[in-house]
């Protein structure tokens, strides 16, 4: 069973978004069963810091071995930062999802209200397996 | 319902990753797959391989049948000697790439790919009618397990008093391996030495925690078909459904050698591979950036003209970059592959990318 952190929101599409209660600027990775579904990691392409996203699209890719996802912005915003560590070692997404494996960090115009709490996302990968 | 192989129990106590393969639930990986990549090339990985077919072709006429049913000389091959070949249709398509073991001076046994076992056995005996041989397919009987990597001979010398230092590459000989009976053989499908070794389903998984046993100190890990497949990517090998297919010839491979029209009599796809002529050859690309091209892919030249298609792509785990293999126009010069819309450039590279120091 992967890790699913209570403190954390999540979506459909395995990301986890982190920072909410500050209401300012939220921190966005995938979660560890989705990196575990993927396999090894091989290739991270980020959104360009500054863009301004919408929830739901697609703003950079998550390669592996055996198969490439889309990357969704799971809230609209601007992007004020992106992990160039990650980039450079795609790696950490399995070894840290929730930690160095980060992704990006977006400065959110309102609350979203369509995120997944730690239940509801454990209910949905219990469903997935 | 996909098909479990008799070692399904100890992939699951191992927490492997299951995946579809053909019509059997295979190991995709157990772990991090490029972690069981390297260790085959530095150490050495342990896999199931029981979706593999095993046909026994037996009888006084059994080598002039397969003489007949497949593109290479069989009968030219002594016994204890295995040999890369293929089946072709009569439009000289490939039906499958084999090996064939020569285990006596009237027996074989064919190993053919899960995906297309069946068809081979039916067409073996199609082909066999007027040759005194009985073709038998014995798959389900068979487990294969394959021990690869630098490490191999040292792992199974611990389990087996046969001459293994006597087992040059693409032999086989019967003997016994931890209590089992076995066929050992010197081959494989990662571009390491090793050993593949045909049992009885029902001794597999004792064969499996005896090589694991033995392996312990030597670096041994289960690899799945995640790692087999960048393996032989990186080997060179090709692989049935992707660079090898019915709309596909041997020359078309680059493998026109295993045709061996210097035989004696006539074989299934002769006079169409005599006449065939390929305007494509098989390449290596090497990718200058990250993303990694997936078969189907458009190859295209400087222009942005689509030159070819990508038939096997991932990262190399050896190489540090992604690789492919590519049919392209004879005549073309490959710029880059479009990945979702975008060209990426790439390095046309001779094949293999990768091989072994002696």
């Amino acid at each position: 069973m992967s890790s699913i952190p209570d403190e954390l929101s999540y979506t459909k599409e395995h990301e986890w978004v982190a920072g909410l209660d500050d209401g300012l600027t939220v921190t966005v990775g995938i979660t560890a069963y989705a990196a575990e579904s993927l396999g090894d990691v091989v290739y991270v392409q980020l959104p360009e810091a500054g863009a301004t996203v919408e929830a739901g699209d697609a703003v950079g890719e998550v390669e592996s071995t055996k198969s490439v996802s889309d990357i969704y912005a799971p809230v609209g915003g601007e992007i004020v930062e992106i992990n160039q560590t990650v980039v450079d070692d795609p790696s950490l997404v399995n070894s840290d999802p929730y930690g160095d494996g980060w992704l990006f960090r977006v400065r959110i115009e309102g609350a979203p209200d369509d995120l997944l709490t730690n239940e509801e996302y454990a209910t949905l990968t219990a469903a997935e397996s | 319902m996909s098909r479990p192989t008799p070692l399904h129990e100890v992939h699951q106590s191992l927490g492997a990753t299951l995946t579809d393969f053909a019509g059997w639930l295979m190991p995709l990986r157990y772990g991090s797959e490029s972690a069981e990549h390297t260790a085959v090339r530095t150490a050495a990985g342990l896999f199931d391989l029981s979706h593999m077919g095993e046909i026994h072709v037996t009888g006084e006429g059994a080598a002039d049948a397969l003489d007949h049913a497949l593109v290479g000389n069989l009968g030219g091959l002594s016994p204890g000697r295995a040999r890369y070949t293929m089946m072709c249709d009569a439009d000289g398509g490939i039906v499958d790439d084999l090996i064939v073991y020569r285990l006596s001076a009237e027996e074989f046994m064919v190993c053919a790919n899960a995906s297309n076992y069946l068809r081979v056995a039916q067409e073996l005996t199609d082909r066999s009618k007027n040759h005194d041989a009985v073709v038998d397919d014995r798959s389900d009987s068979y487990a294969l397990l394959a021990v690869q990597g630098p490490r191999s001979p040292q792992i199974l010398a611990k389990l087996t008093d046969a001459d293994l230092d006597g087992l040059k590459y693409y032999t086989g000989l019967p003997g016994t391996v931890a209590g089992v009976e076995a066929l050992i053989a010197r081959t494989g499908y990662t571009g390491e030495d090793g050993f593949e070794l045909f049992v009885a389903a029902d001794d597999a998984v004792k064969l499996w925690h005896a090589l694991m046993e033995a392996g312990s100190d030597e670096g041994l890990v289960p690899a799945g078909l995640s790692a087999r497949d960048t393996l032989r990517l990186e080997a060179g090998m090709p692989l049935y459904g992707n660079e090898l297919t019915s709309a596909t010839t041997p020359m078309d491979a680059g493998l026109g050698r295993v045709v061996r029209f210097d035989k004696a009599g006539d074989f299934v796809g002769r006079a169409a591979l005599s006449a065939a002529e390929t305007g494509r050859r098989l390449v290596g690309l090497v990718m200058k950036g990250r993303r990694v091209p997936r078969h189907g892919f458009a190859v295209v030249d400087a222009g942005g003209a689509v030159v070819g298609e990508v038939t096997s792509g991932a990262p190399s785990p050896s190489i540090g970059r992604p690789i492919a293999m590519a049919y392209v126009d004879v005549n073309a010069t490959p710029a880059a592959v479009d990945i979702r819309g975008s060209h990426e450039p790439v390095d046309v590279v001779d094949l293999p990318f990768y091989r072994r120091k002696k």
